[in-house]
């Protein structure tokens, strides 16, 4: 383990960590503000019940996203000190405007949500949310537009003479072919976490209130489980349709990430030999053995399919890892960039963990959606379901989507290796120098130990206010007619 | 004047919009038990309404607040990468001290009300003192250093470590800062509240101004003294007037005028390190020749003007909402308009 371990594994563990949180808060900004709006606009009840109930636990979500994001805009410098000086006049534009653009926004809006309960006026307050909304999306957009960069720079040219990668073009980088396709993907798959969370939730207290019912011989309808059942269906409803919206945009990528990193591909099927057009390449569900290329073992293959996901033909032709280990050997090592030093594994990322990662964010993508399905089905005309696997498929429905989240971005990030920013700089050779190993261990132990420890009171934290449900509902009283001297309708 | 020169005055202003408005958070977060503590409070129900009551006044805003470090962090990436680079790998375990404050202070503020035992609340408080301190310390250390110069090689790479920063003057200028962010927040306190507490807002502040003036002056003059030019010294005497401003003006109880005068003192004391350091962004205490410098440090003029633009459509769109969160919650509280019950569960209600 070297001092570029030491860096990656850190910035592996706080990143992976911070975006836990980040698809959740997308998504559930979105539902807390129609709940909202809806309220504003029916003045039924349970849409203030739920704005309320949802907003309090997207807080709690929302506050661990927020302080694991200050460590993100620092790190750069701290681990990466040298890729700051390589890319920083093209790479810090877009971080600068997102905290300008979208920070601003949503840390402000979010504090007069919070608070303006019973200060603002109706419309104005369920505004507040849809601008944390916002936000929230400007953010998404400006940091991938910056990672977009590393998976395809453009827009920049290499300055020889201050000996780094310079912007020529700042609108060529928001519109990077990769960045149009992975922004509205991740915010598809963002709208799955947070949906899936909605879903859940609703879906576990509507079965806690329905059992409770039928346990006393009572009316479900006069329990909370028909509110809870309305919004089981709308995270039902929304995870769905994010999960067509991230797979046409996940067919889209595949193809552009097959043109601009076709080794990402190859490593995405752990294909080493080259499948001529014609042949069609087979995608594979579940292998056993080593992924080496030596003697792994397909179970379930499907035919064609690799062609289809990278060239949309099912017979199209698909490079493998092995041409193109030769063929970047000579591109890129022979090239005398000096960016390019020390690439010990040849141009070729870790093929098992882009193999399993690539699966299983589709795998568990496609397992949301599924229990989306039998929800909408199991909860149709009314109905109030008690099942017991469905307390099993509550506490799988926020999981799944938000650890295929982490894995799409595990995999993306694992398959640009060893570059760092690709046919530019390999990583290796974007750490601090003047950071010593002692420093980096020291940081990734309290930021392990940290976050280890928050994790815990987060979850139970949220847990408990799960099962706290939905409070009553109470009347409003409007901002302009009340006694200056009441107490707060909301106070820390 | 050009792109670069003007970058470096917008690092100013950023840096002068964080350490003003999140110093007075800072500043109610060391505060919280003094104000809330045994001094002041009657029982423990006093501290607990008293505490609320505190963290009240800058509860809506302390996030707000926050990001103005954060945009300066990544304007600092975009404009000068290389003081950037060099600054943030070279602070190293003091970024992360900051870091590891900052989330656990944030934490607080979000769930110390979350859950009605007297141990969590009294955990989350050790939080947020700690976590108002720290950051507070650290970053006068940080700061000051910067301007007095640091170890830097001919690779525009840092050579020394965490002892190098703890200098008599980086220490001075960390003292400065959490003197200055007492004052500045108790005057806050007193601005926002009413009743017993706001009285004693302004005791504190009166006793901590004092110490904060001295230490700041004697500061100011040793940043003067030895790189001072003719605009640092007009704006250190800017500063340690409008300090002393601050000061009578909270003894004549016109909380506004005191708070404007810390306002002005944090102002100045900013821009009399800019002045200080221009134009050099992070010299070298090994070789002059290795300074890091506006002109050396920067971005491509074409970078730059992406981000002028971006910035000049911008930032005045964010003055005016930030601005008128402060409008919004306007309003003095005293511990009346703290609900009864507590903890009253976050959102609901």
């Amino acid at each position: 383990m070297d001092a570029t371990d030491l860096a990656r594994w850190q910035f592996a563990i706080t990143t992976v960590y911070h975006f836990l949180f980040v698809p959740i808060t997308i998504g559930m900004s979105l539902i807390v503000a129609v709940f909202h709006t809806a309220w504003v606009r029916t003045h039924n009840p349970q849409w203030m019940r739920l704005a309320k109930f949802f907003g309090k636990l997207f807080l709690i979500n929302f506050a661990l996203g927020l302080v694991t994001g200050i460590v993100q805009e620092f790190q750069f410098g701290m681990n990466w000190s040298d890729y700051s000086r390589f890319v920083g006049d093209i790479f810090g534009a877009p971080l600068a405007i997102e905290a300008l653009l979208a920070f601003f926004l949503e840390s402000t809006f979010l504090g007069l949500w919070i608070f303006g309960w019973g200060r603002l006026p109706e419309k104005l307050h369920a505004t507040t949310m849809w601008l944390v909304h916002i936000g929230t999306v400007l953010s998404a957009y400006f940091i991938l537009a910056a990672n977009s960069f590393m998976q395809h720079p453009v827009g920049y040219t290499y300055n020889a003479a201050s000996g780094r990668a310079e912007l020529t073009d700042f609108f060529a980088v928001l519109t990077n072919k990769v960045q149009l396709v992975t922004f509205p993907h991740v915010i598809f798959a963002a709208y799955m976490a947070g949906a899936g969370v909605v879903m859940g939730v609703s879906l576990w207290l509507m079965r806690r209130e329905a059992k409770a019912a039928a346990d006393d011989a009572q009316d479900v309808a006069r329990t909370d489980a028909p509110m809870y059942r309305t919004a089981t269906r709308i995270g039902a409803v929304l995870t769905l349709v994010a999960a067509v919206g991230v797979t046409i945009t996940g067919d889209v990528q595949g193809k552009i990430m097959t043109e601009v990193q076709p080794m990402k591909m190859a490593a995405a099927e752990a294909l080493y030999e080259s499948v001529p057009a014609g042949e069609g390449a087979p995608f594979s569900v579940l292998t056993v053995g080593s992924l080496d290329g030596s003697h792994a073992n397909a179970i379930i293959e499907i035919p064609g399919l690799l062609s289809f996901l990278a060239t949309g033909n099912f017979q199209g032709a698909v490079r493998g890892i092995n041409d193109l280990k030769a063929e970047y050997a000579k591109t890129y090592g022979a090239s005398g960039n000096p960016r390019v030093a020390d690439v010990a594994t040849a141009f070729v990322p870790n093929i098992p963990t882009t193999y399993w990662t690539f699966r299983l964010m589709i795998g568990l993508g496609i397992a949301t959606a599924l229990i989306a399905i039998a929800v909408l089905w199991l909860t149709r005309k009314g109905r109030t379901p008690t099942a017991k696997w469905l307390a099993y498929a509550a506490v799988a429905a926020p999981l799944l989507p938000v650890f295929a989240n982490s894995f799409g971005w595990i995999f993306t990030e694992v398959g640009r290796q060893p570059w760092l920013v690709f046919g530019l700089m390999t990583t290796a050779n974007g750490v601090s120098p003047s950071v010593s190993m002692g420093e980096v261990i020291t940081s990734m132990v309290v930021f392990t130990l940290l976050y280890g420890a928050l994790a815990v009171v987060e979850i139970k934290l949220f847990l408990h206010y799960v099962r706290k449900g939905a409070e009553p509902f109470e009347e409003p009283q409007d901002p302009a007619d009340r006694d200056e001297d009441a107490p707060l309708v909301f106070a820390y | 004047m050009d792109l670069a020169t003007f970058w470096f005055i917008v690092l100013g202003v950023l840096w002068t919009g964080y350490l003003v408005l999140e110093g007075f958070d800072f500043g109610v977060g060391m505060l919280l038990p003094v104000l809330g503590g045994k001094r002041y409070a009657s029982d423990a129900a006093d501290a607990e309404k008293r505490r609320r009551v505190l963290l009240n006044t800058i509860g809506p805003v302390w996030d707000g607040n926050e990001v103005w470090v954060l945009t300066a962090g990544g304007a600092t990436f975009a404009a000068f990468p290389h003081w950037y680079a060099t600054l943030f790998s070279g602070f190293y375990l003091p970024l992360l001290l900051i870091l590891v404050a900052l989330i656990v202070r944030n934490l607080g503020f979000e769930y110390r009300h979350k859950r009605p035992e007297a141990r969590w609340k009294a955990r989350w408080d050790l939080a947020i003192f700690w976590g108002s301190l720290v950051p507070a310390l650290l970053w006068g250390v940080a700061l000051t250093n910067i301007v007095r110069g640091v170890p830097i090689d001919a690779n525009k790479e840092f050579t020394g470590n965490l002892f190098t920063l703890l200098n008599p003057a980086g220490l001075l200028g960390g003292l400065v800062f959490v003197t200055l962010f007492l004052t500045h927040g108790a005057i806050f306190v007193a601005l926002k509240t009413d009743g017993k507490i706001r009285h004693e807002a302004r005791q504190v502040a009166e006793r901590v101004g004092v110490v904060a003036a001295v230490l700041a002056v004697a500061l100011l003059l040793w940043l003067g003294l030895t790189d001072g030019k003719l605009a640092s010294w007009v704006t250190t005497v800017v500063a340690a007037v409008a300090l002393l401003g601050a000061l009578a003006a909270n003894r004549a109880g016109r909380e506004g005028w005191a708070f404007i005068g810390t306002a002005v003192t944090i102002a100045m004391a900013v821009a009399t390190y800019f002045l200080v350091l221009f134009p050099n962004v992070m010299p070298s205490s090994t070789n002059p020749d290795w300074n890091l410098t506006i002109a050396n440090a920067s971005s491509t003029d074409y970078t730059l003007k992406v981000m002028t633009i971006v910035a000049l459509i911008f930032t005045p769109i964010v003055l005016m909402y930030q601005g008128w969160t402060y409008w919004v919650f306007r309003k003095r509280l005293t511990v009346k308009h703290i609900p009864e019950d507590a903890p009253r569960e976050t959102v609901s209600r």
